[in-house]
């Protein structure tokens, strides 16, 4: 288990980090487009994609929530020994990662102040398969129209709809990932 | 990266100069900003090897999004060969070992101080700009904690009223640069002193993100999102350029430099895009006092 602790992070930090954080900008200015993410190997359950998200944004200034399956000794271990984060609840978390049923509710979480919008909390909804289809996205970031699955349709409405306070989402499958900022509106396909 | 860049690499540094943890402040800083579009998201801006007001926080923004396999264009007022352009294009060879080039086309990350490139940027581009005074109301209401409290509220009131007074005053609304601009019908923002005949490249296919090195403010447009320029019905925006056509090479449609050639009243006008320009010379367009080619000494 040790090993399994120390290994898995980055190998050389300032250049995979900047490779994740270009994946993850792309991501987020361009909301429902699947980009590549990769560099760290975290235990089980935490994805590829997860893991480099949160290697390259995590430290210890932004506790991080562990949510159900998610929360386990070994990657508590792994999490705090490559990036130094506070594991917190949801109330405090700058982020959270999880399976989309384990993270919810999406009440409690910080979704800024209308002085401070951006002090609130990035979601990383880990998910089976990331694919064009489902729902479809419009606003900024998307010239007409994006189509994503995603788990639901509801709470990311209501999230919208308090802009610009709100939550940011990002969707990670294995070494891929999808964002959804406030902005977007979803609707059925 | 190729082995001259390799060579030319200073390893004292981390890579992109700044260290890991202030990267990570701006990383997530950026990420807030496209996520709240023309919402000022604070952050701890660092000293820089380079006094501010020569773009320290666009510098920082450009070390925090940079990789190694980027190219890096960056201008000043459109022109590449400038102190600050130059100086800061060596800053970025040297502590990240990027290439770097002139052509707008080929640059995947371009960092410019109050112009947009005349050549429309793609989806594969990201546009860094220097931004002096990144608060919009900021000569208008002087306290943060004021403005901070109208952004919130949505209150650009007064922003209305001096375009307003503007216009009583001069008869039209006289600001040429820094127009104000409102980002998907809600945040007003700052463009940066591009001059307003930019103005309507902003809605554009690449990311763009703006840096406030001395007043500590990060900001981010994603593609294709409106922003629109604050004006009247009965007096619409219009974007502005001078009456002429480049000396160079004849375009009609870019922004032009004033330049007074000797002491009798002469004068001529130039693309300020120097790669606008140049590219258009190396096609065979020649303007009114240009001879064909680069190496013309009009």
């Amino acid at each position: 288990m040790a090993s399994q602790i120390l290994d898995g992070g980055f190998s050389d930090v300032p250049v995979q980090s900047a490779r994740a954080f270009r994946a993850a900008l792309s991501a987020m200015a361009r909301p429902g487009r699947v980009y590549d993410i990769s560099g760290a190997m975290p235990p089980a359950p935490l994805s590829p994609a997860a893991g480099s998200l949160l290697l390259t944004l995590a430290d210890p200034g932004t506790p991080v929530f562990l949510a159900g399956a998610h929360d386990t000794p070994e990657l508590r271990a792994w999490l705090i020994f490559h990036t130094g984060v506070p594991i917190a609840p949801r109330e405090e978390a700058a982020f959270a990662v999880g399976t989309w049923t384990e993270l919810l509710p999406l009440e409690p979480y910080r979704k800024g102040t209308p002085e401070y919008p951006d002090r609130s909390a990035t979601l990383i909804v880990e998910v089976a398969t990331l694919a064009a289809s489902g729902a479809r996205l419009t606003g900024p970031g998307i010239e007409t129209a994006r189509m994503l699955s995603l788990p639901e349709l509801e709470p990311f409405r209501r999230n919208a709809a308090l802009f610009p306070r709100g939550l940011d989402f990002y969707f990670t499958a294995g070494a891929r990932l999808a964002a959804l900022p406030r902005t977007t509106k979803v609707e059925a396909a | 990266m190729t082995d001259k860049n390799q060579a030319m690499t200073d390893t004292h540094y981390n890579f992109a100069y700044l260290d890991e943890q202030t990267k990570r402040m701006i990383r997530r800083a950026l990420l807030k900003g496209l996520a709240i579009p023309g919402y000022q998201v604070p952050f701890a801006s660092r000293e820089m090897p380079m006094p501010y007001g020569w773009g320290t926080g666009g510098v920082q923004v450009s070390a925090a999004v940079l990789t190694p396999e980027d190219r890096m264009k960056v201008i000043d007022q459109g022109a590449d060969d400038t102190t600050n352009a130059v100086s800061i294009r060596k800053f970025f060879e040297r502590t990240a070992g990027v290439d770097t080039t002139e052509r707008t086309a080929e640059a995947t990350v371009i960092q410019t101080r109050h112009r947009i490139p005349e050549t429309e940027l793609t989806e594969d581009q990201i546009l860094v700009y220097q931004v002096p005074i990144p608060e919009p109301l900021r000569f208008l209401e002087p306290r943060e904690t004021e403005t901070r409290k109208m952004h919130a509220l949505e209150e650009y009131g007064l922003m209305h009223v001096k375009l307003y007074e503007d216009i009583a005053r001069h008869g039209n609304i006289a600001t040429a640069y820094a127009y104000p601009v409102k980002v998907e019908g809600r945040y007003v923002m700052d463009p940066s002193p591009i001059p307003k005949f930019d103005n309507p490249k902003m809605e554009m296919a690449a990311i763009q993100l703006f840096g406030a090195g001395r007043e500590q403010r990060i900001y981010a447009v994603p593609p294709y999102t409106r922003v629109v320029s604050l004006d009247f019905e009965d007096y619409p925006f219009e974007p502005s350029k001078a009456d002429h056509a480049c000396d160079l090479c004849g375009a009609q449609n870019s922004y032009l430099d004033e330049v007074i050639v000797d002491d009798a009243g002469g004068r001529m006008f130039v693309c300020s895009d120097t790669d606008f320009c140049t590219t258009r010379r190396d096609g065979g367009h020649v303007g009114r006092l240009g001879a064909p080619g680069t190496e013309d000494a009009a």
